[in-house]
């Protein structure tokens, strides 16, 4: 498993926005998650990368645990130096992008491979080449983000993702923040990494995309997992009907 | 008295105001970053004892401070002060000015939005890399108008040692002028420091500049 998360549980003062969730990710899997807003789509993926801190479960990366649960129930992390190398295990693209402004393209994805895994420069300048022409963005390698359309940022941040070879891609709303012209050409960067069979997890509220692309769809509603499936599983025949509910309201 | 006298005299008391302003400068900004780290600190006793320092140094008189730095070794302990004079300008100015330093840099932090943390955070950056490499440059571009402000009006408050009796610029205006019954003395005053601050707005408009290559 690249990562498997059992019992999360998750509130913030009374609000109890995660309750009991497991996720097993399986490598090269695309699972795409979707529900309404304030169902904890975005708090499972800000718990899965460490943003937020658990209050019950487990959490491991390939088979490594990163947080278990003591016997008083509580979420016990490891040590801070660890759990900084279990980031290397993955990669989050933002809703807003969040590209370091003061910093050109080729400096917002070469500067954690070279100041954070430390290697060397002809690799990480080479495979950064590499990455921009994947994500079409060569030309602009010495563009600050400033200058820069919103669907360029976002592939940069992808790209800034990649640069430090995650074994697992999340995405939160990568394209909530784009104009509709602008989102497919994000969403054809991430349907191209789905065959190169990167494993990705995409909080997303695009259905087509997710039925176009994931091998599996979750949907959530209050803090649970309310089904999951193949696409034509939870799209064409759902069971539950807080689902059918959701995907009915969708397509109005 | 003949001009070169005169400006000859402030011209030295120009060197004393220069001291007063570079110390200040030297010591306020990087006692402010001290003070805004405090003033943001984890415990509420530290930011506290921050908050009313900042108050105490924002809601009351430079020229006051000025005094209390001076006589209140005398009046409190009974210290002898002599020699002090210059020593408590440069305490009472760096203490004010750390202040509004301090505040200024804590807006510039707050300016920064939480994403550029939780990306660097994402992609392995430790605590000290984010803070130099991440959120340190941002902020010195949104706060350098601010820093512009705080130091044109510093170059002006030198004035304010006049009240130690120290010989700085404009207290040696203030002699000249009432000895030679002359208003020139002032004139030529007002045209040293706003030469001064031409300079300053002039280097502090080029650092500025060096940061227009991102929004």
């Amino acid at each position: 498993m690249v990562l498997e998360m059992k019992g999360i549980k998750k509130s913030f003062g009374q609000l109890e926005v995660l309750r009991d969730i497991s996720l097993q990710v399986s490598p090269g899997e695309v699972i795409s998650i979707i529900g309404p807003s304030g169902s904890g789509k975005s708090t499972l993926l800000r718990c899965a990368t460490f943003l937020e801190r658990i209050d019950a479960g487990e959490i491991s990366y390939l088979d490594v645990p990163a947080v278990t649960t003591n016997a008083q129930g509580t979420a016990e992390y490891v040590g801070n130096a660890e759990l900084r190398k279990m980031k290397q295990n993955f990669g989050l693209v933002f809703q807003q992008f969040n590209l370091f402004p003061h910093y050109s393209v080729m400096k917002n994805i070469t500067d954690a491979p070279l100041h954070v895994q430390k290697r060397s420069r002809e690799e990480v300048f080479a495979e950064a080449e590499e990455i921009l022409k994947k994500m079409d963005l060569t030309k602009r390698a010495d563009a600050y983000p400033c200058q820069l359309s919103g669907g360029q940022q976002q592939r940069v941040a992808i790209a800034r993702a990649l640069a430090l070879k995650p074994s697992i891609l999340f995405f939160d709303e990568p394209t909530s923040a784009l104009d509709p012209e602008l989102t497919g050409e994000v969403l054809k960067v991430i349907r191209q990494l789905a065959e190169e069979k990167m494993t990705m997890v995409v909080v997303t509220h695009e259905m087509p995309f997710a039925k176009a692309v994931s091998n599996r769809v979750i949907f959530m509603d209050g803090g649970v997992i309310v089904e999951q499936g193949t696409p034509e599983q939870v799209f064409e025949n759902p069971q539950q009907e807080r689902t059918k509910q959701f995907l009915r309201n969708y397509q109005q | 008295m003949s001009w070169a006298t005169m400006l000859t005299t402030m011209g030295e008391g120009m060197l004393r105001t220069s001291a007063i302003f570079f110390l200040t400068v030297l010591f306020s900004m990087p006692l402010g970053m001290i003070v805004m780290l405090l003033r943001r600190s984890r415990f509420s006793v530290v930011r506290w004892i921050m908050k009313i320092y900042i108050a105490v140094m924002r809601g009351t008189p430079l020229m006051l401070q000025l005094l209390a730095w001076y006589f209140g070794p005398y009046y409190l302990f009974g210290m002898s002060i002599r020699g002090y004079r210059f020593t408590a300008i440069i305490i009472g100015f760096t203490m004010n000015y750390a202040a509004y330093f301090a505040e200024i840099y804590r807006g510039g932090i707050e300016a920064i939005p939480n994403g550029q943390y939780e990306a660097a955070d994402v992609l392995g950056y430790n605590k000290v890399q984010t803070f130099f490499k991440i959120i340190l440059p941002q902020v010195i571009k949104t706060i350098l108008p601010a820093i512009t402000n705080e130091v044109i009006t510093l170059v002006k408050d030198t004035s304010l040692a006049f009240a130690l009796a120290y010989n700085e610029m404009f207290a040696l205006a203030k002699q000249i002028a009432a000895s030679q019954t002359s208003f020139t003395p002032y004139v030529v005053a007002g045209v040293f420091y706003f030469i001064a601050n031409y300079l300053v707005a002039f280097i502090m408009e080029r650092i500025e500049k060096a940061f227009d290559y991102y929004q």
